[in-house]
């Protein structure tokens, strides 16, 4: 049983970080994500201090930091969050889920007057090695208000402070989740405003799996083609086509810990090369046999003298929030390392060509949906599910209405998803204050065979 | 369903052949699971459809029935499989089971755990999550609805990642022999509260765990349990909202008559024929138009996820 779980290719599934790794540190839950690659150069700047990565490698994602004062300066130390002294104590406590609380803000005056520890002090007490939550204590101890306050305002004020006064890094694994939500919350633009939930809807609409050969198109960074990635691990081939003769952006696929084979599944081919003299799909159903498998590790030679380019150096990770240090730095993870979105050989547009995708997945938010679909359909294999992203409705609508007249689908459904998310505490339940309003729409359906 | 043996690599370009399940769609609201088997044959308000037609025809075909009735046939997918699979109990439906998978950061080689296993929907889409190397460790305490469950597994050709084991996860919780070894977990039961410390022996560290409910009351109680030793807490609600599209002609309006919006004759909008010729003729230009249909489902149930506390 226990061999089913047999991980070994370092990269995607792995617990634990490793030198050259890319991972996403929440800061102050999510005040600031910022997506890094471990290597012992690699600084962090977090309020003034600048600390080095170095003590996140070959810990395990999930881990919690924070930053102390040794003797050589500030640096991350490993927090056991068993120690966590915040909000979560209180609602273990949970006294006052009964308790009538009977203290409530009539007697807080807002005059500055209530912190009688001045900005000097605070620094006095650092420049001495007090540690962030002592100093955090001593806020509170000095604070003429603190008693006062509800049970919820002190936990509140109390959380403000930790996060000046000792910061919390949180090392998190970059998965098509975590990327799609830290660029929907800093970065919207960037990936077409394509919402986590959107996101998943167009994996599963595209029946996204792995041995299958997915057709992408992806003008959202990359977002798209690696969370399809993801989901094939590396069995099957995501071909990523685009319009003209500059293909699209990815860089966001460099942010996932894809090992090598999954960068290998990832390919790029224009959409002339795809449709050229494209008689293929009609004639060749029904020949399926097994000489049709193309074998994977086709042009290893070509592919495997790229380097990764993406290395976080010395230099500092600065204010902006969501960054991928691109430099050349003599830090090299692994030279021998596949860069993904090679471009496909022509082997496989062939064997693409007379068997057609098997699902198409579209993301494209400057391009019109009909005029892109009309020309993408005809290559894929017919049943082939399909799932097309647009942030704008009437692109979608049309693009449906065509396909009906033209028979080519059916199931054709436009749909939008709303997400909720709730705050869950003792008495205290209901919907969060602020919501995301607004994710998208996705038209589906199924290719059907035009004979 | 899926490719799982890289020899059946791109299933869809494999035509129907005897013993395949396919899809037969009428319409958008009317599907059905079928087994081909050579001298059977379907009936329907279209007609009689033959087997044996069928075999040799690729996927995505349209058949035709005595009285000239068609059908299409197509090839199954889980969410094709959601819409068709006979219901033992409620199930999970596309939004619910596309976000639940996302969140619990399921990728192939992942092994996963399900209690209870219901109608096996979210299953099915579970084990393409995890396909080919991973696995679904699926349990229900109703034996016969177990056993249920394992037939569809065999008959959509799943059954090679996913196990179906008979138990009372609230009662006695995981089997201890996955302690420690699991990727994510997934409850979709009355009182999952019962069964979160199991679930925290059975996640690796930093594993995520989800809980289904569709009562507030549940999730406070869920949340409650899981502050102990998860952390990363989080309860989302998630709704689809689908959109009618139509085509309709929009009256301009000259001098002073007002505005009117006027529908073409509603014909069944998905299988509008080719009464092309005459739309031409009418004034005015024809835009397909959209809006949100009418009736919706309202709530489906709360999911709630957390992420096993991380001390090593």
């Amino acid at each position: 049983m226990a061999d089913t779980n047999n991980q070994s290719d370092s990269g995607q599934n792995s617990r634990l970080t490793w030198e050259g790794c890319s991972v996403l540190l929440d800061i102050n839950d999510g005040d600031r994500l910022v997506f890094a690659r471990l290597s012992p150069a690699a600084k962090l700047k977090i309020g003034n201090n600048n600390c080095s990565l170095q003590p996140l490698i070959g810990c395990s994602f999930g881990s919690v930091f924070r930053v102390e004062t040794g003797s050589e300066g500030p640096y991350l130390a490993r927090f056991n969050s068993s120690s966590e002294g915040n909000v979560n104590n209180v609602q273990e406590n949970n006294g006052f889920q009964s308790k009538e609380e009977s203290r409530d803000n009539r007697e807080l005056v807002d005059d500055n007057k209530a912190q009688s520890l001045t900005g000097e002090d605070i620094d006095a007490m650092r420049r001495e090695g007090v540690t962030g939550d002592e100093i955090v204590e001593a806020l509170i101890a000095n604070s003429a208000t603190f008693e006062k306050k509800t049970l919820f305002s002190q936990e509140k004020y109390r959380i403000k402070k930790q996060k000046k006064y000792a910061p919390k890094v949180l090392l998190r694994r970059p998965f098509a989740r975590s990327i799609c939500e830290a660029y929907f919350k800093k970065y919207p633009v960037r990936i077409g405003f394509l919402r986590v939930d959107t996101l998943s809807l167009l994996l599963s609409m595209a029946n996204v799996s792995a041995n299958s050969d997915v057709l992408v198109v992806d003008m959202v960074g990359g977002l798209l083609t690696g969370a399809v990635a993801e989901r094939m691990g590396g069995v099957g081939h995501v071909c990523s086509t685009y319009v003209g003769s500059t293909p699209y952006p990815m860089e966001i696929v460099k942010i996932f810990n894809f090992g090598n084979d999954i960068c290998k599944s990832i390919l790029r081919s224009s959409l002339d090369d795809l449709s050229s003299s494209n008689n293929g799909t009609s004639e060749q159903i029904g020949q399926h046999d097994d000489s049709l498998i193309v074998k994977g590790g086709l042009n290893n030679d070509q592919i495997s003298s790229v380097c990764a380019e993406e290395i976080c150096d010395g230099s500092e990770i600065g204010k902006s929030n969501i960054l991928l240090e691109d430099s050349n730095s003599q830090v090299l993870r692994n030279c021998k390392s596949v860069k993904a979105g090679q471009k496909a050989p022509e082997e496989f547009i062939k064997f693409w060509k007379e068997n057609g995708f098997s699902s198409l997945v579209v993301a494209a938010p400057d391009l019109d949906a009909w005029t892109l679909v009309k020309d993408l359909l005809p290559l894929l294999s017919s049943s082939a599910p399909f799932a097309i992203y647009h942030q704008f409705l009437q692109p979608l609508a049309n693009c449906m209405h065509n396909l009906q007249l033209g028979k080519m689908a059916i199931g054709l459904q436009i749909s939008e998803p709303w997400l909720r998310e709730y705050q869950v505490l003792p008495s205290r339940t209901h919907p969060c204050m602020q919501m995301s309003a607004f994710g998208g729409y996705i038209l589906s359906g199924t290719k059907i065979c035009n004979v | 369903m899926l490719a799982i043996e890289p020899a059946k690599k791109l299933s869809f370009t494999r035509c129907i052949s005897d013993g395949d399940l396919v899809i037969v769609y009428e319409r958008h609201d009317n599907m059905r699971a079928v087994k081909v088997s050579e001298g059977s044959v379907l009936q329907n308000r279209f007609g009689v459809f033959k087997h044996s037609d069928w075999i040799g025809k690729p996927f995505g075909t349209k058949v035709f029935s005595n009285k000239g009735g068609f059908i299409y046939l197509l090839a199954p997918t889980p969410e094709l499989w959601t819409l068709v699979l006979s219901h033992r109990t409620q199930i999970l439906y596309l939004s619910d089971i596309s976000f639940v998978i996302m969140y619990l950061e399921i990728v192939p080689g992942c092994v996963v755990l399900e209690s209870g296993t219901g109608s096996g929907s979210l299953t099915t889409s579970l084990a393409r999550a995890v396909a080919p190397k991973g696995h679904v460790y699926t349990f229900d305490f109703h034996e016969q609805r177990a056993a249920s469950a394992r037939e569809d597994f065999e008959k959509t050709g799943l059954s090679s990642l996913i196990t179906v084991g008979v138990r009372d996860i609230q009662g006695e919780g995981f089997p201890n022999e996955f302690a420690s070894t699991v990727d994510s977990v997934f409850l979709d039961l009355p009182q999952p509260w019962l069964a979160i410390p199991s679930a925290g022996k059975m996640l690796k560290d930093d594993g995520v765990l989800c809980s289904f409910s569709p009562c507030i009351e549940q999730v406070q109680r869920v949340c409650e349990t899981l502050r102990e030793n998860f952390t990363d807490i989080r309860t989302f609600e998630i709704l689809l909202r689908a959109y009618d599209v139509r085509e309709a002609k929009l009256e301009g309006c000259q001098d002073d008559s007002s505005v009117s919006v006027v529908a073409l004759p509603s014909k069944k909008r998905r299988q509008r024929s080719s009464e092309g010729s005459n739309a031409q003729e009418t004034q005015g230009s024809s835009i397909a138009m959209a809006r949100p249909c009418a009736e919706a489902k309202g709530h489906t149930g709360y999911l709630t996820f957390a992420r096993l506390k991380c001390f090593s």
